[in-house]
């Protein structure tokens, strides 16, 4: 098989290879994309066990209408819009979050518990939820909670449930179009790998390596 | 179900094989391409990579980001249907040990997802026991195997390197991949480190396979464990089993859970009985000659269950030794990161889905408090984001300055945290050992009594302990990590301890299971003579890793290929002496 046979079996026709490879890079023009999530790909190599299930999962919702606002207010923080990309909930970072702890119920209690913590020191020292403190107080209690070697007793299980909620949010983010395009990884697709390019083995002096 | 009929099939069969991995597959290859008229039964549904893989799909098109699931353990895009669970097809252990079992079904069994790592096996694995008196020999030797690696090597394709090391075979290789960056590291500090590495060795289509106009050469998306579109890499469904079918002899029964061999009142094999997955309904199927390419651990539960007046022990076991002599490789891991790589410049690093770079064990026996030895299989570089990415920056980002050269308090939020994101994608390197672990007639498998599966089939009960020697290389892997990590500059955890074995992974875990129906030249302590055919009954035959008598630090996969393919061409040649 020759290579333009390759991609034909890609189901890819010579002509439209360069389409392909378009369609293969992350959509550069938006900073939001749709954050309805959609089974796995398209239904094709899925046992029908597996259809099953991620249709069910999909439309279990965990968290409620306030912990899902929480979390929406929490991932932009963890993740803000900048010159480069756009926010956590621009890559659709909260509904990730929902999906993610039905099918993994392990971070339920953790994600729950978290949040009541969370909206209990703000009523202790606001008199409010979380959501309903100004920006300024969001960032003053996100402070305490999100710098695991300077938090100071007693900000424990806040430290926990934040380290649990950013890295749900980076992982969340870095593998939504947005964020792959965001950390610039150029792979998935048709390709001829001829080795580190000489300018990078100059860098590291690995010319002889 | 009240009435069980069982549907016999009129046609008989010049073969049937069992299964259709790498060894069901060889000898359903070799056999139809001579002409025999061979049915295949595959205990799962058909599968050809080239529709059914998700191989360059994103992250993003799985709600989970790719995360494993209880039904694809090594990821939501992974090509294997089955995992360390199935529903309704238990599997136990006794004696509070531990055995865990991989199993695929489908087409191709596991060759779909495995790592495509390929070795040969070295003269001292076939024959180790003058080295430390440890061990049965293999009934054959190197040189008996080497002509079939050979042609293994040509019809499937392999990349590597020559290199005439000790007890590491050459073979016959298209270009190996070039290291990624994060390898370059890591040969540069194996090498400080007295480690040797060399280029890796797998069964990736690199370039275009001379006079094969079926399989495409390798795009290089690094996602062989997906299965491959253009059948750029080795498995079976799309290298040997659907090749096969075209030659018009070799007819596949999916969804076909095999229950028994049958045989006569002589005690030769008639056929096997199986359960259609489809329709519920039992069957029966002839044939002159059953081939068993089941996986080790289904090949024996099959002869087990194969009971008859002629075979009161099971089929092929007057010597009580079927299921005996299970063996795992065994493995240990470590990784880190590359300080010296943040900030990197970002281009195309997915490479091959099997090993870039690969380090062969050369220490020989030196006084080691452990026999044999084992190889490490290295990786990283900037892969593709999946579920985990990210995870744990707050372990990372407080140990290096940030941008303006202060120190940064580790965990953070907002802008600066976002900007370390992409400062250390790419960072992380990994490394794994996989060791030679002893055959030993107390850890087995046998049929569990009390328990069958959903078919009524009775289930496998495993009994395996690592023993001091496992546990003592684990340990040796784990200094080796340490020593070479440090040489590479990386930031990296203390090593394994006692604790946890040293981070010995559980028996089973690494997926070589091998050696439960062994060979041999004595009937007395092997079930199958040096041509994998049983003792006990000429017309049967094992083609898939069960035949191992000791299994080198080697991956068992390239092994299994050339058996089958000998083992194949001695059932045709014995055919032609009218034999079997």
């Amino acid at each position: 098989m020759n290579r333009r046979d390759s991609l034909k079996a890609l189901g890819l026709g010579t002509l439209s290879v360069a389409a392909f490879l378009e369609s293969c890079k992350p959509n550069g023009e938006k900073l939001a994309e749709d954050t309805t999530l959609k089974p796995s790909g398209d239904e094709v190599g899925r046992l029908p066990n597996e259809i099953e299930r991620d249709k069910k999962l999909m439309a279990a919702k965990f968290f409620d209408d306030h912990e899902m606002a929480t979390i929406t207010v929490l991932a932009d923080i963890i993740i803000p819009k900048d010159e480069r990309s756009g926010s956590a909930s621009d890559a659709g970072v909260p509904a990730f979050i929902q999906f993610i702890v039905n099918d993994m119920p392990e971070h339920q209690t953790p994600m729950r518990g978290g949040l009541r913590w969370l909206d209990l020191q703000c009523l202790n020292r606001y008199g409010k939820s979380f959501v309903d403190v100004s920006s300024q107080q969001q960032i003053e209690m996100v402070t305490e909670i999100a710098y695991p070697k300077k938090a100071k007793p007693g900000m424990q299980p806040g430290v926990s449930f934040f380290n649990l909620m950013r890295n749900l949010t980076a992982t969340g983010f870095y593998t939504s179009k947005i964020g792959i395009q965001d950390i610039g990884y150029m792979g998935n697709t048709v390709a001829k790998w001829t080795g580190v390019p000489a300018d990078v083995l100059k860098q590291y002096g690995m010319e002889n390596v | 179900m009240n009435d069980v009929q069982i549907k016999k099939s009129a046609t008989p069969y010049d073969a049937i094989v069992v299964g259709s991995g790498a060894g069901g597959g060889m000898a359903g290859y070799v056999l139809a391409n001579a002409g025999l008229k061979v049915l295949m039964l595959e205990a799962g549904p058909f599968f050809d990579p080239k529709k059914d893989s998700m191989q360059l799909r994103w992250p993003y098109e799985s709600p989970r980001r790719g995360a494993s699931t209880n039904t694809r353990n090594f990821g939501d895009f992974d090509g294997a249907f089955g995992g360390w669970e199935l529903d309704g097809e238990p599997y136990t252990t006794k004696d509070k040990t531990e055995f865990y079992w991989f199993r695929s079904r489908m087409l191709g069994g596991r060759t779909n997802h495995w790592g495509r790592i390929s070795l040969r096996m070295g003269p001292d694995d076939f024959k180790g026991h003058h080295i430390d008196g440890l061990t049965d020999d293999w009934p054959i030797s190197y040189d008996d195997v080497k002509p079939f690696y050979d042609k293994v090597d040509r019809m499937i394709g392999i990349y590597g390197t020559v290199e005439n090391l000790p007890n590491e075979p050459d073979g016959i290789y298209l270009p190996p991949p070039k290291p990624r960056l994060n390898e370059l590291f890591i040969m540069k500090g194996a090498a400080k480190a007295g480690v040797k590495v060399i280029p890796g060795r797998g069964s990736v289509l690199t370039e275009a396979l001379p006079n094969n106009k079926e399989r495409g050469a390798c795009f290089f998306c690094g996602q062989c464990s997906r299965s491959c579109k253009v059948y750029g890499d080795f498995s079976s469904s799309s290298a040997l089993v659907i090749p096969a079918i075209k030659t018009g002899n070799l007819k596949v029964i999916p969804n076909a859970m095999v229950r028994e061999v049958l045989t006569d009142k002589n005690g030769q094999a008639t056929g096997v009985s199986y359960i259609s997955k489809d329709d519920m309904q039992e069957y029966q199927v002839s044939a002159k000659i059953v081939v068993l390419g089941a996986s080790a651990g289904e090949t024996a539960r099959l002869l087990l269950n194969s009971k008859s007046a002629a075979h009161p022990g099971g089929l092929a076991n007057s010597s009580g030794v079927v299921g005996k002599y299970i063996h795992d490789s065994t493995g240990s891991s470590a990784g880190g990161w590359l300080p010296q790589l943040m900030d990197r410049k970002r281009y195309n690093e997915d490479g091959v889905g099997s090993i870039h770079i690969y380090g062969p064990w050369m220490n020989g026996n030196k006084k080691l408090p452990f026999p044999r030895g084992y190889h490490i299989e290295f990786g990283g570089g900037m892969g593709m984001p999946e579920y985990g990415f990210g995870w744990g920056i707050e372990d990372m980002n407080g140990s290096v300055p940030g941008r303006d050269g202060k120190p940064k308090d580790a965990g953070g939020f907002g802008a600066s945290l976002k900007d370390d994101y992409r400062r250390f994608y790419g960072v992380g390197f990994g490394m794994a050992g996989r060791g030679t672990a002893i055959a030993r007639a107390d850890n087995y498998c046998e049929i569990d009594p009390t328990v069958v599966d959903k078919f009524g089939i009775p289930v496998l009960r495993f009994h395996y302990k690592w023993s001091d020697y496992e546990i003592q290389q684990a340990k040796h892997m784990q200094d080796t990590f340490q020593s070479i990590m440090h040489e590479m500059g990386a930031v990296y955890g203390p090593p394994e301890g006692k604790e946890t074995n040293y981070g010995l992974e559980a028996p089973g875990r690494i997926i070589h299971e091998v050696g439960t129906v062994r060979m041999g030249d004595d009937p007395k302590t092997s079930a199958l003579n040096k041509y994998c055919q049983a003792h006990d009954c000429n017309n049967l035959f094992v083609v898939d890793a069960s035949p191992f008598v000791q299994q080198g630090d080697k991956n068992a996969t390239w092994t299994i290929l050339a058996l089958s393919m000998r083992t194949a061409e001695y059932i045709l040649s014995q055919r032609k002496k009218l034999n079997v």
